[in-house]
């Protein structure tokens, strides 16, 4: 993938900065309010870490998912049906427990859907996903409509000395907000790698791609599987946080927020879906306070986005930060040129 | 099992498998003939049942209300083609998707706003509130025998404009070469309308014979939503014939799961629709 720009970087370890710093003035700036915000902070994080895993779809491989809040809500469900009712579960046992049965339901919707493409996938995604969200609503395993409760949070110890107290929120932030890091220079990495420059050249062309040798269904299976189980991640660190799970957790509906959280953001550059979580979940409080009906202001946002704004709010930075005669050739933002998919 | 549960259950099936039918060809012709996803289709058919309720309330007869309600929601498919679709036929599908997810959201809330979230509930018209005695114990609703009708005519009628008239072939010549048609001197703007307006009208159209049996609800339209995707998966994109055929099997197999296996019932479908996915990955008609 391209360095982004000069600008760009500063920018995003600037909005870093300011996240690290948050929980210590916090408190002085916004008094009663500040665990509230911390929270919300929290919470926004996490859809991004989703966002984030989405966008490896849809904007590096050209896969439209709506399947993001399918694995997202398992691997909470799979959090409270695993952890003992009263006792707090190891996460050393609990992360492979979640992160493992997401992947595995990840490779087997995989391996049924990936032949299909464009608008098919689409529509198999939400379809798969609706059955799940009907399996965690209607059968009493797992406490139906009413949802499941996880009392205890996992516990974070080696030989019985704990390392991190989860109950405490500014620790979960920080924990969040180090995923949330670690996860994208993780993928910012991963896709200068080859495998994900064969996963970006088959979203500019995938017949050449397989021309050039490469299978591109067994790429597209491993980015959709990656893809659940961040989702998957962010799922546990949900269900860690509120204690709670519920079957809307896994609705299409929540799925097509994350996928406007990335569009909004803009696509394929890994830090946009990171704005546009929060810029998403900003439009939405604010709307919520203003209106019950948030949901018409956030509608026509969505359309003049469509319309107007197509490469959501880093197409538009990267833009500027061209225009101010940037070194780096962002102006055609993070697409792959056809020369270096051939190399 | 008795047998005239069997039969009731199976006419049920086939009942609702039609008017799926109407709403599922709306959707797969939409997308068949202007390559376009429209996830508002649901959000159409709620729009159909809340005009049907608020026209009944209005003028106190369901025909009626039906009459002056198809036109409404002729229009406003054209409204939504003219100044949202339009924008859309150059622009791929993730686009689409996030538009139309924009439009339902927008529907909703204005639904909210004009006619509330309470459950409301539409009268059988008298003509056709009683029941007919097709054996000696089996009792089986004429509303119900009605929307069956309905729909096959529909489907019927649907099928003989698409293959035997004018307008028809040149709405599948455009599905085909867009191009072409217009090379032709055939205003293929007017014709993607067209398409778009008649695929609303039997969507909300849908809702309104549906109102009756199925009461009128916020929800009804995300779940009507899901539902016609899996039967234009199961019978393939753009297939009227698929359409009919998914909407028949998905019709009976919600019906008889729901019965069979009532805690899994909302499953059925979805399984019934991996198992066709998995020997025919594009559908029954691809």
């Amino acid at each position: 993938m391209h360095a982004l720009p000069r600008s760009i970087q500063l920018l995003l370890l600037a909005l870093l900065l300011l996240m690290v710093a948050y929980p210590l003035f916090g408190a002085g700036l916004a008094g009663e309010r500040h665990d509230f915000f911390l929270q919300q902070l929290t919470s926004i994080m996490i859809l991004a870490i989703v966002a984030l895993g989405l966008d490896l779809l849809v904007g590096v491989s050209g896969m439209v998912s709506l399947a993001s809040a399918a694995f997202f809500g398992m691997a909470g469900y799979a959090l409270v049906l695993f952890a003992p009712e009263y006792e707090a579960v190891s996460i050393w046992v609990a992360l492979p427990v979640c992160l493992g049965i997401t992947a595995l339901a990840a490779l087997l919707m995989g391996v049924l859907i990936i032949r299909t493409s464009g608008i098919f996938f689409i529509m198999v995604t939400i379809a798969f996903s609706q059955m799940l969200y009907y399996l965690f609503h209607d059968a009493s395993f797992a406490g139906g409509s009413d949802g499941a409760y996880l009392f205890m949070k996992p516990q974070v110890a080696i030989a019985g000395v704990q390392l991190l107290d989860l109950e405490n929120r500014t620790t979960l932030f920080y924990v969040v907000l180090t995923s949330l890091t670690l996860l994208f220079v993780l993928l910012r990495t991963f896709l200068r790698a080859p495998f994900g420059r064969v996963l970006l050249g088959i979203k500019e062309n995938e017949q050449r791609v397989c021309a050039m040798g490469y299978n591109p269904l067994f790429y597209k299976l491993v980015a959709f599987v990656i893809a659940g189980t961040i989702a998957g991640y962010a799922g546990m660190l949900s269900a860690t946080q509120y204690g709670f799970v519920s079957p809307g957790q896994l609705s299409w509906q929540m799925s097509a927020h994350i996928l406007v959280m990335v569009i909004l953001g803009g696509m394929g550059t890994l830090f946009g879906p990171i704005l546009g979580a929060f810029a998403f979940e900003g439009l939405h409080h604010w709307f919520a306070s203003l209106t019950p009906h948030w949901e018409l202001p956030m509608g026509v946002v969505v359309i003049c986005m469509v319309l107007l704004l197509p490469r959501g709010i880093a197409g538009l930075l990267l833009q500027l930060a061209a225009r101010k005669g940037n070194p780096t050739d962002a102006v055609k933002g993070p697409r792959v040129s056809k020369q270096e998919v051939e190399q | 099992m008795e047998v005239s549960t069997i039969l009731i259950q199976t006419m049920n099936g086939l009942q609702y498998g039609l008017l799926l039918f109407l709403i599922a060809s709306g959707l797969t012709l939409i997308f068949g003939i202007m390559h376009i996803i429209n996830l508002a289709h649901g959000a159409l058919y709620m729009v159909g049942a809340y005009l049907v309720y608020w026209l009944t309330g209005l003028v106190g007869d369901l025909f009626l209300a039906i009459l002056i309600g198809v036109p409404l929601a002729a229009l406003l498919g054209v409204l939504i083609e003219r100044f949202l679709i339009q924008a859309l036929y150059r622009r791929d599908h993730l686009d689409q998707v996030l538009m139309t997810f924009g439009l339902i959201m927008v529907i909703d809330s204005l639904r909210s706003i004009i006619w509330g979230n309470d459950v409301h509930s539409v009268a059988i018209p008298e003509l056709l509130s009683g029941s007919i005695q097709l054996t000696e114990t089996l009792e089986y609703p004429v509303y119900r025998l009605f929307i069956s009708a309905v729909c096959a005519v529909i489907a019927l009628a649907m099928y003989l404009i698409l293959q035997r008239t004018r307008l028809g072939m040149i709405i599948r010549g455009g599905s085909s070469n867009r191009e072409m048609v217009q090379g032709l001197g055939i205003n293929i703007r007017v014709i993607y309308t067209l398409v778009f307006a008649a695929g609303t009208a039997l969507t909300a159209f849908a809702g309104m014979i549906a109102a009756p049996v199925s009461s009128v609800y916020p929800g009804m339209g995300n779940q009507i939503l899901i539902i016609a995707f899996v039967v234009v998966v199961i019978g393939g994109l753009g297939s009227i014939r698929g359409a009919f055929l998914g909407a028949l099997l998905v019709g009976l197999t919600a019906t008889w799961g729901a019965v069979l296996v009532p805690q899994y019932a909302g499953m059925a479908v979805y399984v019934l629709m991996a198992v066709v996915l998995l020997f025919k990955p594009r559908g029954l008609f691809a």
